[in-house]
């Protein structure tokens, strides 16, 4: 088949989810023909909708700070620069400690979050009931604070970020799945599914959970392996809560949980199993419920009374060491992978969006090439991110 | 305050309830022990509950079944569902005006073990399905756990004050619903191996193939069991118009459970939006209550309930609008008056046929959807389940009976009990019970010129045999292959003998007795009838009228009789002229003031027709989503809010699908929302076991 009477664009991005989105609007916007593909009905159906919709900066290391500083710029100017609400709310994050070795990891965490300049504290005891007063007090050491942080509706801004990317004239597949990428002398040409071909000098992989499927395509390996975890909301009820809350203690059955109150006022909250669950199941289980509502009302009482309304499971696409693969593959031109959120691509979207870009656009800067460097495909998976 | 209870009923027993005081605003309001805070206000005639969060606009009950979220209030401080929270003494109620103030706990609760359990076969709902099907296991020895959200057995036959129709040898026909479900409870009672939890509701079915059940209000345990049998029912179907969510708009279901169950009278002057079964029942239901009936609308030419049900209503007085739908509930913050207009073919309202009708209250009886997200929930992850009664298909609650005894031998059969298969003619008679009225004949009156003759103003096929059964001469012939078969009088002039069985317990009140023996010229006429001695009042004189309800003449009552056996149906005895007298089939129960619409018809301007209730999402917002292009349920979901809410799309997504069907989109091009659990929201510490909950 030749790929002259194909539909062409300058970037054809597999997936329209957290990732694929914000950065066919930041390609668009830069001039580039984007066509997204994605095998759902609609946008965001894959793990965005999934997302509870925390935003932080507050992570270790230089690359998701920075992607993540930019995300929390466009997330909390959107309505500004946009009109539409995506229920953008800077409440902070706050990561408690109760016991002494939580309060090490965390101050131990402190001191490099903050040469990244983070507007991170420590609060002690006293400091952080005054900022969450319905913590329980018994055993509260305290924790560390960032006021920076906060979230947004992943629903309201995947739509946001979709309409502005077709208004400025991206292209949208649903109902579509990628079944081959097309590839001629090492060179990428273009993308096959079952309902046609389409050709395009630039593949991006932002298929979340799918990664290693589509990486496939093209004969390499992605190290992107999904494991699942699940979430719930409540009704809601008056603010009483600002900052997300994150526990990291381990207990048995779970490591961390975390939980805040959206902008609805409802609480929407998520739980770590312990060991993880790997694959690709995302049926509700009969075990998240007890295992997360325990932790929740020991460590703040007053959410015993809330209700709980619905209960979902989503994928994180996990990565040997915690930190996301992006980069151009090696062995294909023009081929680009962008997988490996490790259940973080919401928050790290937008800010990826433009980084890509740049890669696309050949213009990275000086800071681009220390993140890149973090998250090359390439690189030696030795250790674990410290606070996932 | 005025007090708004049934302090007498033709059917219902008053019991004599201890009065429990709370306070509403600060203001004492009385109550009887034992029911909702929202029957309680209710009685105290406050309909409005609170006002929503989002817009402001006024809340009062909807689903009366702790399914929505409409009727929070603030009891104690704490926000409840007050259809499902009982009355407590010296509480302090307030409306749940915005979001509520989530209660402070001042430290952590003991938290216990969540209970987890085996069981051979969960039934969910111990209505007439489950019940049946509990019956038919007890017998053979097999354990069953039997969980009923509400505090008794029976589900909805608890609210059925009618007697039932159906087949008097398969399903108690003939017997009425609130009978039939102490019998149905006394049989399952009575067999060992089931278990039965009150009080106790379904909240999920889990891929780990436990079903996760809230104990008696409050303790969350998780079930296994080897087959799942979901008898759970049906939900009502909403109705898109403009102030189709102000108090005093809702469901036949919740109307019934008002005044059936909690002997409260909601309602002056009711106005019914529906001719099926549902509706045509409430309206009776009302009339006895002394609820004065407006009038019932039906946008199809013929109502599509049974036809003794509509004739019965008609002749009591209430107007039947077929070929009319309702355009607008008016009111500022609850239900002052109703608009209607005529339909053409296409169902679109004809411009110059509006009409108002002043009213306090709309029941809306549109048809019901089956409760079937277990169902479904548990054939995707391989639990074996079945589903019995409305829960798998809408029909009367005989079929539902009559589907829950077959279940329960099918799940027998599966479960290896060594008996045989179901037979035969089970299926049939099932399907028989299940089946929709069929033709209609005209009436044919019997030529008597001096004896004693009922007059069988029964025309219609419907599955119903309880007059066949009653005559002691054989003189009333339906087959007993087909139940469905119009019944026919087959004896001459002296051969029945006038013992008035018949009249007295045929469900549809459709037969009269005529005797012509002492006077041939002017004979007896007796009339079923099944309200209080009262509602005829003092007055002497009644109207007669036909089965149409065309009044035929005024005459004297000459008498209410009792008789022996005779299940509260009274016969009322007047003397009629020959010429009119087997034509006679009921009386005109209410008189008309109360029907005569408005001198003009108030035009609701406002376009707050409203698809979602909970979360407040107008029908304009979907159709221009619709009209956008969006296909996928879920997309309109996460956009617009819409199936967000505490009900979890159980109300709205039907709606949805009719905006889809105006636009003209077909449904298999739209993309079904994604169900998740849970079927009803719980606080958190229920599932930590945490001591003290409050629900």
């Amino acid at each position: 088949m030749s790929t002259n009477n194909k539909p062409h664009y300058d970037v054809i991005i597999i997936g329209g989810g957290s990732v694929g989105t914000p950065t066919a609007l930041s390609l668009q916007q830069a001039g580039y023909k984007t066509l997204v593909i994605d095998q759902f009905a609609s946008i965001g159906q894959g793990s965005n909708k999934k997302a509870i919709g925390g935003i932080r900066a507050t992570h270790s290391d230089p690359a998701k700070i920075r992607l993540s500083l930019r995300s929390i710029e466009i997330f909390s100017t959107w309505k500004e620069l946009y009109g539409d609400d995506i229920e953008w709310y800077k409440g902070g994050y706050v990561f408690v400690a109760r016991r002494e070795q939580e309060e090490n990891t965390l101050k131990k965490l402190l001191v490099t979050q903050k040469s990244f300049g983070l507007n991170i504290d420590w609060l002690d005891k006293h400091e952080m009931l005054e900022v969450v007063p319905d913590l329980n007090p018994v055993d509260l050491r305290g924790g560390t604070f960032s006021p920076d942080d906060g979230n947004a509706s992943p629903l309201l801004a995947i739509h946001a970020f979709y309409r502005q990317a077709r208004a400025r004239g991206a292209e949208f597949r649903f109902n579509e799945k990628v079944s081959g990428v097309i590839v001629e002398n090492g060179q990428v040409k273009g993308v096959r599914t079952d309902k046609g071909s389409y050709s395009a000098d630039v593949v991006i992989n932002a298929a979340g959970p799918w990664a290693d499927d589509v990486g496939k395509m093209v004969g390499i390996e992605v190290p992107v392996y999904p494991d699942s975890h699940e979430s719930a909301i409540t009704e809601p009820v008056a603010r009483f809560l600002d900052p997300m809350i994150v526990d990291i203690r381990p207990m048995p059955g779970s490591s961390n949980y975390y939980f805040y109150q959206h902008y609805t006022g409802q609480i929407v909250f998520c739980i770590t199993p312990s060991p993880q669950i790997w694959g690709k199941d995302d049926r509700e289980t009969s075990t998240f419920l007890p295992m997360v509502a325990r932790r929740m009302v020991d460590l703040m009482p007053r959410l015993k009374n809330i209700r709980v309304r619905r209960t979902w499971r989503g994928l994180y696409p996990m990565t040997p060491d915690g930190f996301p693969l992006v980069g151009w593959s090696q062995e294909v031109d023009g081929y680009l992978l962008a997988v490996g959120m490790c259940g973080q691509g919401y928050m790290l979207g937008p800010g990826l969006g433009e980084l890509i870009t740049r890669l696309v656009d050949n213009s990275i800067t000086q800071d681009d090439e220390e993140t890149l460097s973090y998250l090359s495909p390439y690189r030696q998976f030795a250790g674990q991110e410290l606070l996932k | 305050m005025p007090e708004y209870r049934i302090n007498k009923h033709p059917i219902l027993a008053i019991p004599d309830r201890k009065k429990v005081t709370f306070f509403w605003q600060g203001t004492p309001i009385t109550a009887c022990e034992g029911e909702t805070i929202a029957s309680a206000l209710f009685a105290n005639g406050i309909r409005v509950f609170g006002h929503h969060h989002k817009d402001g606009s006024p809340q009062g009950i909807f689903c009366a079944n702790g399914q929505c979220a409409q009727c929070l209030v603030i009891a104690d401080t704490m926000p409840v569902k007050s259809c499902m929270e009982l009355v407590r003494e010296g509480a302090r109620v307030e409306p749940a005006n915005g979001l509520p103030v989530l209660p402070h706990v001042p430290e952590a609760p003991r938290m216990g073990e969540i209970e987890q359990l085996q069981v051979p076969v969960l039934i969910i709902g111990g209505g007439p399905a489950g019940m049946s099907a509990a019956i038919e296991l007890g017998k053979l020895g097999i354990g069953v756990l039997l969980i009923d959200d509400k505090h008794r057995l029976g589900g909805k036959l608890v609210l059925q004050t009618h007697r039932f129709f159906g087949s008097t040898q398969a399903v108690y026909a003939g017997t009425r619903g609130i009978d039939i479900a102490t019998r149905l409870e006394n049989e399952v009672r009575g067999h060992a191996s089931v278990e039965i939890w009150l009080q106790s509701t379904a909240l999920a079915v889990f891929s780990d193939q436990k079903v996760g059940v809230l104990k008696n209000g409050g303790q969350y345990v998780l079930i296994q069991p080897q087959v799942l049998l979901v008898a759970a029912g049906a939900r009502e179907k909403s109705l898109a118009f403009k102030g189709n969510t102000l108090p005093g708009v809702y469901g036949a279901g919740a109307f019934q459970t008002l005044v059936n169950r909690d002997l409260v009278r909601p309602s002056e002057k009711l106005f019914i939006v529906g001719g099926g079964n549902v509706g045509l029942i409430a309206g009776y239901h009302a009339l006895q209550a002394g609820i004065g009936v407006v009038g019932l609308v039906e946008a199809l030419p013929e109502c599509g309930g049974y036809k003794v049900h509509k004739d019965k209503l008609a002749r009591m007085g209430v107007p039947i609008y077929t070929s009319h739908t309702i355009l607008s509930a008016n009111g500022d913050d609850e239900v002052e008056s109703v608009t209607i207009a005529q339909v053409n073919e296409k169902f679109q309202p004809i411009p110059g046929t509006e009409k108002s009708f002043a009213c306090d209250t709309i029941l809306i009886a549109v048809g019901l959807d089956p409760v079937d997200e277990f169902t479904h929930k548990a054939k995707e992850f391989g639990l074996p389940a079945f589903a019995a009664g409305d829960a798998e298909e809408i029909a009367e609650a005989s079929a539902a009976m009559f589907s829950g005894k077959i279940k329960g031998v099918e799940i027998a059969r599966h479960l290896g009990a060594d008996i045989p298969d179901v037979p035969e003619d089970w299926y049939r008679t099932g399907e028989i019970l299940k089946s929709k009225p069929g033709n209609n004949f005209e009436e044919i009156f019997p030529e008597v010129p001096s004896g004693v003759t009922p007059v069988l103003h029964c025309t219609q096929e419907i599955p119903c045999n309880p007059c066949s059964e009653l005559c002691y001469l054989h003189l009333i012939q339906i087959s007993h292959e087909d139940i469905r078969q119009v019944p026919t009088f087959t004896g001459g002039d002296t051969s029945c003998k006038g013992c008035k069985r018949c009249v007295i317990g045929c469900p549809g009140l459709a037969i009269t007795l005529v005797d012509y023996r002492k006077d041939p010229e002017n004979p007896l006429v007796y009339i079923p009838y099944e309200f209080t001695r009262e509602a005829l009042g003092e007055r002497e004189t009644v109207a007669v009228l036909d089965t149409q309800g065309k009044e035929l003449g005024v005459l004297e009552v000459l008498a209410i009789q009792t008789m022996a056996k005779n299940d509260r149906t009274l016969l009322v005895q007047v003397r009629a002229p020959r010429a009119y007298a087997h034509q006679i089939a009921g009386l005109r129960i209410q008189e008309s003031p109360i029907i005569t619409p408005l001198e003009q018809y108030v035009d609701h301007v406002e376009d707050d027709t409203i698809i979602c209730r909970c979360e407040r999402v107008s029908a304009g917002e979907i159709r221009s989503l619709i009209r956008q292009g969006y296909r996928d349920i879920n997309e309109i979901k996460a956009v617009s809010r819409a199936g967000m809410g505490a009900c979890g799309s159980k109300t709205c997504n039907t709606l949805i699908y009719r905006l889809f069907r105006e636009a003209g989109i077909p449904a298999n091009e739209v993309i079904d929302n994604t169900r998740r659990p849970m079927f009803m929201e719980v606080p958190l510490g229920v599932f930590a076991a945490a001591e003290g909950i409050e629900e």
